[in-house]
Order: structure tokens, then C-alpha cells, then sequence
């Protein structure tokens, strides 16, 4: 309960720091040094709010449907021969710096957001194609005998039974694809991608502790919202089949 | 009637069924007994196609029952496991109309099915229909596993050690109340057990597998008199004959003329609790309801000669 | 054999066969000039010739053959690859000409990879023991290093970067190092007693773990930057500190913001793994009348040592990958080439910083997979987390 009364703070706090950054100006003064400003103005906070999250809602979501498919297919007869493969993919590609994907890409795509995407994109698939295959493969055996004993072809099994069950731990993948890429998106100013690191950087650039501070605290409370909120959806869809912890 | 022919599966060059041949008649229960890895659950398997058969045939009311997709034939036949296997993330509504469901039966046709069921297995269906299944006991999940695989009434339903998860003083209830479904509904019945107990208390014939092969498939009498070999011997145990044996026939089978003083034995009781009533109260004679009398001395009648006549 | 197909073999194939018909290397007079790209024949005297070559191994991988065979393949073919991009380097490179770079292309980079799944299927079929496992990451490791001490690449323009900077490159590696290992050496001096302790105390468990989540969701760069006028503050204020080495730009920043970010897994596996530990096990132990401490010394942390090293496993990649942000605080690392790169808008100096961070990466994550495999052999006798 306390829990939910500080995340709604937080969300207040956080949408009244975007609309009015302004009026936040005398807490960051503080920090700042040699009368510089105490709030970023460049760019409006907010619009920078919004293509961040624009940038790491289009990720999350792009790796999502592709992970799932992926995931689906290996775990299909006819992609069988895939899994082991698969499976060693996964974990050998989330030891990818993640910054490094992101600097890699920026050959290939110019600068921008179109390398940021694409890091984001591809670090993402992993955490969900890993999960859903964890929930795709780990369901309760009767549960699947069941399932085949009473005639579901595999299709209805997958649609009716497989993903049903697993939703809670895919749910899981993307919390931890949404936190990650929120993080990362950040170090994709660096590529001229326009998000909320560019604060940050002025800040690091200009040595001003508030600009830092600001970026970093908006960047933290969406991610500490969107991990909550995560955990409320996980929570309730593993309620809805017993798993409730 | 289900004709099983020559029906074998092996796996990797090992059989784990070997050349089977068993025929089921309407309305009847045949248990599958044998030891873990005798093959009896493989053979139970293969009557759905949940196991391709290597070789042989299984003919339900005459048709083979490879003709056609495997998930059609199994929408046409009940099927219930160990642990009941109800989909967690369905409600137990949701869970028995699984099969009705998939035949596409209207939505008011299902309800009412759903209803008649939860009726039949005594749970209220106002209290019972919107809860989920981790909401319910064991045998509550049970009863609704069984009732889902007889939700679009089949004519065959397969069981696989249904009731294994359940503590005894459950099981003993849940087979009482199975087997009065079954005469009820006068669906064929196949069952996989290890515990030739149930397999005695439920099954008119009596199929026994070992290695892969069927060693004897009779009557629970006959197994239980004249085994076919020394692991159907075994298998029953020589501690339990005469009790398995008596409790195969019911006490007013084996009222006699007479009178007897102290409680009245309940009509439907067998003869084992007869034996048991005897020996606990000390007394030679009971009274049976509905008139008659059985002695102790009827008992041991009872189950002497069989006995001596399966040395 | 029947000649059955193989489905990843056909996926590796395409992969190949369209980095085999993209540019391999891209050839620049200097620096600035826009590259041209050049395929293998074009690339090298023998180029067809190995073009050929290597697309019939692909071919070949289409149909089913021994795993060991894929592997040999495999290997031959990521050899291969490598050595035509240092041959063309050298065959395309003026002799004396200090500004021609010849940089790895689209195709070299997709036929990297075709290889490298190649070789990642053949193994994962193989399952070969843990033993030969190890040693196939000593016998990878030493031949990327003889590789690279040939001199056979020392033409491909990353290459030529380390050159140029040999000296700021180990300085840089040393500091890469020093950020990662010394990261996880503090997590683990501070983690482990802390997950011990929040072991004991029940009650700290939940606000504890909760502020580490939270210190998790603060973005890196943020933490990093807001290290800066911390230890600005402390160096000028706090006395001796600045002789001690602490100030506001440099390694200490860094080190501190990784060591944050390490906390949460070392302590919450800690105590994963001492809670994982089977009840009957730990009434056992008290029953034979084991202190607290023997409790925790013979019983709990054997064996709890396998979700130890999980966590050791995700610190130290997640601290190599992450120390690379360093580089834009001033606080060293391969991170201050990838940055320098990204600025000057160099890609050769982006490669020199990333490649080393990755390949770091890799080795320290494969390396601890199997510490972790021979530890979970050790205690088995686990419940399932």
C-alpha cells in the first residue's frame, strides 16, 4: 500500500517537474555553479520526455513481436532443430555490452535515432525470446497432456493453453527489455539520437550538476513506474492461474 | 466396443507394448494393472493416439481408429490423468466445456452441460462455476478433471491413474462415486492403475501387463483365484486374497434365513466389511438390510475353496 | 550417410553467401575521402579462389554431416575470414602509405557471423564435457591472440588505430580492468556480508532490496555523472582525500557508480542462494549441532556457491559492458575510444574500443558459465530456485 502511495507521488512529482520545469528551478540551484541555469531549456523537457519514450515504447514493442515469433517457432516441431542454437544465442548475446551494440550500429545506420532503435531492438529481443521460451517450454506436463489428450490441435494449444501460462514470465522479459532500454536510450544522445541523455550530457559537458541530475532523476522515475507497473500486470496475470506470490 | 489387435509400440528397438490383443464391451471397466513401466500407460496412450502405435490396430465400434486426424478422434473420447491437468489460467466452467467447446456446441448448450455436470459430481454450480482451479481442493480438482473429460459424452473414457495425487479416505469416495457415474452414464471405460485394490473394486475384467505384455486379462475373480502366473500372484499379494476376493461381492448376495441381534449391515456393503463387522464386534451372524442374516461361517465359506483352489 | 538438409545449416549459408556477394573490405585513400567497397575477388590476388572456397563450405553445411566436422569447417572458415581481411588490407594498402585505411565491410562482418553461429550449432550439438570445453576457450583465446601478434591484420584500419595508440591502448585496457574486476571485487567485499546479514534479518530484507532495485533503475550516465561533484566535494573537503587519489574526474567516479549497480545481484543472489539451500539439509546440519557460523562456513555457502558465481557472472559482464560509459566522464577504459570515435566520427577508433569490450565480455561470461557448471556439479543437492 505504502508502495503504491509513493509510486502515485512519484508520477505526480514527475508530471508536474515536465509541465512546469521552472518552477522546480530553486531546488536544483544548488547544484549549479557560477550562475549558470538551473534548468534545462534547450529543448522542452517534456517533448524530450516524449520521443524517448516514443523511442523505447517503438523498441520494446518491435522485440517483442519479434522475439515471440521467434521464440514460437523454435518451439514448434518443424523448429526444433533451431532451439539448442537458439538457446546459446540468448545467452551469449546478453553478454553484448549493450553500448557497444549501440556505437556498432552507428556505421551501418548513420546517426540519429535509427542506430538507437536498432540497438535497442536487438538487446531487447533477448530478455523476452529467453522468457517466453522459459514459459513456452516449462509448462506443467500435465497440463499439456491434458491439453493433447483431449484433442486441441497445436495450434489451439499454442493460442489457448501455451501462451495463456506463459504470459506472466513473457511479461517478465519485457520489464526487463523496457528497463534496460530505458537506461540505454540515454547513452544514445551520444549518437544524436534525441532523448533525455541529451540533459544529461549537456550537463556532463557544460559540468553542471543540476542538468545531470534532472535527466537522470526523469529517466529514473519512468523506469522505476514502468518496472511497478510491469510487476502489477506480472502479479495479476500469474493471480489469474494460481501462481499468485 | 473397443477391439485392441496385435497392438504394439517400441521405442528405439525396445517394445514398451508387445503384441497386445484385448476387447472391451460397452459399458464395461477395464482396469490396466502392472508395475511402473509395464506399459500400460503406453497402451492407454495409443487408444487416443497420443502414442502412435508401431504396429496393430485399436477398432472403436468397428472403426480403426486411424482414420481421420488424431485430435478428432480424441474430441470423441473422455481422457483423464494423475493431477488432474486443469488448465490453470480457466475458470472450472471454462475447463469441463474445454471439449464442447472445440465441437462448437452452442454457448447455452454448454452452460447447461457444464451445469448438469457440476450437478452430477455434487458440486453447486452457482458456487463452483466462475472459481478457479487452484481455488479447489484436491478432490474438487479432481471431480472437475473428471467431469471435463465426460463434458461432450463420450462413449469411451480413458483414465490414467485418476485418482493418484488423492489421500486415501478421498479416493475411496472418489471411486465409489465413479463407479456409480459410470453404470449411470453406461460409458466404456478403460483405466490405468498400479494399485490392484482399485483395480478390483472398479473393474468388471482385469487386464495385467508386465514387460510390455499382457499377462492376463479376466475377471477380477479369476485374477484373483486362478492367476495366470506367478507375477499376477505377486502382483495381488498373498496377505490380500481372500480379502480382495470378498470384497467383490455385495453382503445381501449372501443373506441367508435367519436372525441375528446388534446393528444392521447397510445393504450395499460387501462382504469384506462384513468379515471386518464380524471381527470387530465379536459377534457370528449379522443382520443384513432388508432381511436376512450372514454368518461367519458363510464367510469363510466364501473365500476357503477359492483360495484353496488357486494353490 | 544420406545427404539429409539441415535447416540452421541453410540459415548460416544465407547468411554466408550474402556476405560473400556484399563488399568485403571498404578501401579509403584517407580519412575523410568516402570509402569504396570491395568484394573478395576484387580485394585479394586470390580471391576467387577462396570466394569459392569458402562458399562451398557453406554449401556443404546445407547438408547433414558429423558435428565435429561443422566444427573443423567452422573454424576454417572464421580463420579464413579473418586472414582475407588482413590479406587485403596488406594487398590493398600502398606500400609506405601512412592514410590508405581498409576497413572490414558489411561482408566480412556477415560472413563473421555465419561462421561463428556455424560454430555455435556444431558445438552446441557436440555437448562436449566441461573439461574440453575449457580447453576450447584456452585454444580460442590463444589463437585470436597469435592471430593478432602475427601481424597478419596489422593493415585493417582498427589495427592500424592500436598502432598509432599502442601506449594509451594498454593504459586504457589497465583502466578497462581495473573498472570491471575492481567493481566486482568491492560488490562482493560489501555484498556478501550484506546478503548474509539480510539472511538473519528477515525484516531488512524487503527496504533493502528495494533501494538496490531503485539504484538499478537510475541510468548509468546519470549515475556516473552525478559521482562527479560528489567526489569533487570530497576530494576538496574531506582532508587527505585528494592526496589518496580521490577526485572528481577519473577512476574513482566510475568505480563507484559500478560498484552501486554490482550491489543488487551480489546481495540479492546471496541470499537467493542461502535461502535455496534444502531445509533438511540446514535442520540436518543444526541437529548435528553446528554453530552458526560452521553452519554458514561448511554448510550454506558451499552451497550456495553455484548462484555465488551466477551473480559474479552477470556483475562482471554487466561492469565490461558498462565501464565503457566511463569514457565520457573521463574516468578511462575502452569506452574513451569508442566516444573519441563517435565524436570525430571515426569508426575505426569506435571499432578499437568496442571490439576489446566485447570480446571481454564473452570470454569473462563463457568462462563463468562453466566455473558455475563445475560448482553446480559440486552441490547438487539443491531445491529447485
Amino acid at each position: 500500500m505504502t508502495g503504491r502511495v509513493l509510486l502515485g507521488a512519484a508520477l505526480l512529482v514527475l508530471l508536474a517537474f515536465l509541465a512546469r520545469p521552472g518552477s522546480f528551478a530553486p531546488l536544483f540551484d544548488p547544484f549549479t555553479c557560477n550562475n549558470a541555469a538551473a534548468i534545462y531549456t534547450q529543448t522542452p523537457l517534456w517533448s524530450l520526455t516524449l520521443s524517448h519514450l516514443a523511442l523505447v515504447g517503438i523498441a520494446v514493442l518491435a522485440s517483442t513481436v519479434v522475439a515471440l515469433v521467434l521464440a514460437v517457432l523454435v518451439t514448434r516441431p518443424s523448429g526444433r532443430e533451431f532451439l539448442p542454437l537458439a538457446r546459446t544465442i540468448t545467452s551469449v548475446g546478453q553478454t553484448f555490452p549493450p553500448v557497444a551494440v549501440l556505437a556498432l550500429a552507428v556505421p551501418i545506420m548513420g546517426f540519429g535515432a535509427g542506430p538507437t532503435l536498432v540497438a535497442l531492438f536487438l538487446y531487447g529481443l533477448l530478455p523476452v525470446f529467453e522468457n517466453t521460451l522459459a514459459g513456452l517450454t516449462g509448462q506443467p506436463r500435465n497440463v499439456a497432456e491434458a491439453a493433447r489428450g483431449m484433442g486441441l490441435t497445436p495450434r489451439q494449444r499454442l493460442w489457448q493453453v501455451d501462451l495463456p501460462l506463459a504470459l506472466p514470465v513473457i511479461l517478465g522479459g519485457m520489464r526487463l527489455t523496457a528497463v534496460i532500454s530505458l537506461g540505454t536510450a540515454t547513452i544514445g544522445s551520444t549518437v544524436a539520437a534525441r532523448t533525455l541523455g541529451e540533459v544529461i550530457i549537456a550537463g556532463l559537458l557544460s559540468a553542471n550538476t543540476a542538468f545531470v541530475l534532472q535527466g537522470g532523476m526523469v529517466v529514473g522515475i519512468i523506469a522505476v513506474l514502468i518496472h511497478a507497473g510491469f510487476q502489477g500486470l506480472e502479479r495479476r496475470a500469474a493471480a489469474r492461474i494460481g501462481l499468485a506470490r | 466396443m473397443i477391439e485392441i489387435r496385435a497392438l504394439t509400440k517400441i521405442y528405439d528397438g525396445t517394445p514398451a507394448v508387445e503384441d497386445v490383443t484385448l476387447t472391451v464391451e460397452p459399458g464395461q471397466i477395464a482396469a490396466l494393472v502392472g508395475t511402473s513401466g509395464s506399459g500400460k500407460t503406453t497402451l492407454l496412450r495409443m487408444i487416443n493416439r497420443l502414442v502412435e502405435p508401431t504396429s496393430g490396430q485399436v477398432l472403436i465400434d468397428g472403426r480403426d481408429t486411424r482414420e481421420g486426424p488424431a485430435h478428432l478422434l480424441r474430441r470423441r473420447i473422455g481422457y483423464a490423468i494423475q493431477g488432474h491437468g486443469l488448465f490453470p489460467h480457466r475458470t472450472v466452467a471454462q475447463n469441463i466445456g474445454t471439449v464442447p467447446r472445440l465441437l462448437g456446441w452452442p454457448a447455452e448448450k454448454i452452460r447447461d452441460r457444464v451445469d448438469e455436470l457440476l450437478t452430477l459430481f455434487q458440486m453447486e454450480p452457482d458456487a463452483f462455476r466462475d472459481r478457479m482451479p487452484f481455488d479447489l481442493s484436491g478432490g474438487q480438482q479432481q471431480r472437475v478433471g473428471v467431469a471435463r473429460a465426460l463434458a461432450a459424452k463420450p462413449d469411451l473414457l480413458l483414465m490414467d491413474e485418476p485418482f493418484g495425487a488423492l489421500d486415501p479416505v478421498i479416493r475411496a469416495k472418489a471411486q465409489a462415486d465413479l463407479r456409480d457415474i459410470q453404470r449411470r452414464l453406461g460409458t466404456t471405460l478403460i483405466l490405468v492403475t498400479h494399485d490392484m485394490e482399485e483395480a478390483v473394486t472398479l473393474g468388471d475384467r482385469i487386464a495385467v501387463m508386465d514387460k510390455g505384455r499382457l499377462v492376463q486379462y479376466a475377471p477380477p475373480s479369476e485374477i484373483l483365484t486362478a492367476p495366470a502366473t506367478p507375477f499376477v500372484r505377486d502382483l495381488i499379494g498373498l496377505d490380500q486374497r481372500p480379502f480382495h476376493l470378498l470384497s467383490l461381492t455385495p453382503a445381501f448376495a449372501l443373506a441367508a434365513e435367519g436372525h441375528a441381534a446388534g446393528p444392521v449391515l447397510p445393504r450395499d456393503a460387501s462382504l469384506r466389511d462384513a468379515l471386518a463387522e464380524c471381527l470387530w464386534s465379536g459377534r457370528d451372524a449379522l443382520p443384513v438390510e432388508g432381511g436376512g442374516v450372514i454368518t461367519l461361517a458363510a464367510l469363510r465359506a466364501q473365500a476357503a475353496p477359492a483360495a484353496r483352489a488357486a494353490e | 550417410m544420406s545427404l539429409r538438409l539441415d535447416r540452421p545449416g541453410l540459415l548460416f549459408a544465407a547468411v554466408g553467401l550474402a556476405g560473400l556477394a556484399l563488399p568485403l573490405v571498404q578501401f579509403k585513400a584517407n580519412r575523410i575521402v568516402p570509402g569504396e567497397g570491395l568484394s573478395l575477388p576484387a580485394a585479394l590476388p586470390m580471391g576467387l579462389l577462396m570466394l569459392l572456397g569458402l562458399g562451398a563450405v557453406l554449401l556443404a553445411g546445407c547438408l547433414r554431416w558429423s558435428s565435429a566436422l561443422r566444427l573443423a569447417a567452422a573454424a576454417a572458415g572464421l580463420a579464413a575470414v579473418l586472414l582475407a581481411l588482413g590479406g587485403a588490407a596488406t594487398s590493398l594498402t600502398p606500400p609506405d602509405d601512412t592514410l590508405a585505411r581498409v576497413a572490414p565491410a558489411t561482408g566480412f562482418w556477415l560472413l563473421l557471423l555465419a561462421f561463428a553461429l556455424m560454430l555455435t550449432d556444431a558445438l552446441t550439438r557436440l555437448r562436449p564435457a566441461l573439461w574440453l570445453r575449457v580447453v576450447l576457450l584456452v585454444v580460442a583465446v590463444t589463437a585470436l591472440a597469435a592471430l593478432l601478434g602475427s601481424g597478419l591484420l596489422d593493415g585493417v584500419s582498427v589495427m592500424r588505430e592500436y598502432a598509432a595508440r599502442q601506449d594509451m591502448f594498454l593504459r586504457e585496457a589497465q583502466a578497462h580492468l581495473v573498472l570491471a574486476f575492481g567493481s566486482l571485487g568491492l560488490a562482493l567485499l560489501v555484498g556478501l556480508p550484506l546478503g548474509v546479514a539480510l539472511y538473519q534479518a528477515r525484516a531488512l530484507r524487503g527496504p533493502v532490496l528495494s533501494v538496490l532495485n531503485i539504484l538499478q533503475t537510475i541510468p548509468s550516465l546519470a549515475l556516473f555523472g552525478v559521482m562527479i561533484p560528489i567526489f569533487g566535494w570530497i576530494a576538496a573537503n574531506v582532508p587527505g582525500a585528494a592526496q589518496a587519489g580521490v577526485a572528481g574526474i577519473g577512476l574513482f567516479p566510475a568505480l563507484v557508480a559500478l560498484f552501486l549497480y554490482s550491489l543488487l545481484p551480489v546481495v540479492s543472489n546471496t541470499l537467493t542462494g542461502l535461502a535455496g539451500v534444502n531445509p533438511a539439509t540446514r535442520e540436518a546440519a543444526i541437529g548435528l549441532g553446528l554453530t552458526r557460523v560452521q553452519l554458514l562456513g561448511w554448510v550454506l555457502v558451499p552451497l550456495a556457491l553455484p548462484v555465488l558465481l551466477a551473480a559474479v557472472r552477470i556483475v562482471l559482464v554487466q561492469n565490461i559492458g558498462l565501464a565503457v560509459i566511463a569514457g565520457l566522464i573521463g574516468g578511462g577504459g575502452f569506452g574513451t575510444f569508442v566516444f573519441q570515435g563517435l565524436n570525430q566520427t571515426a569508426m575505426d577508433l569506435v571499432l578499437l574500443g568496442a571490439l576489446p569490450t566485447i570480446a571481454l565480455a564473452l570470454v569473462a561470461g563463457i568462462a563463468l558459465d562453466l566455473a558455475a557448471e563445475a560448482a553446480n556439479r559440486r552441490a547438487p543437492a539443491r531445491q529447485g530456485a
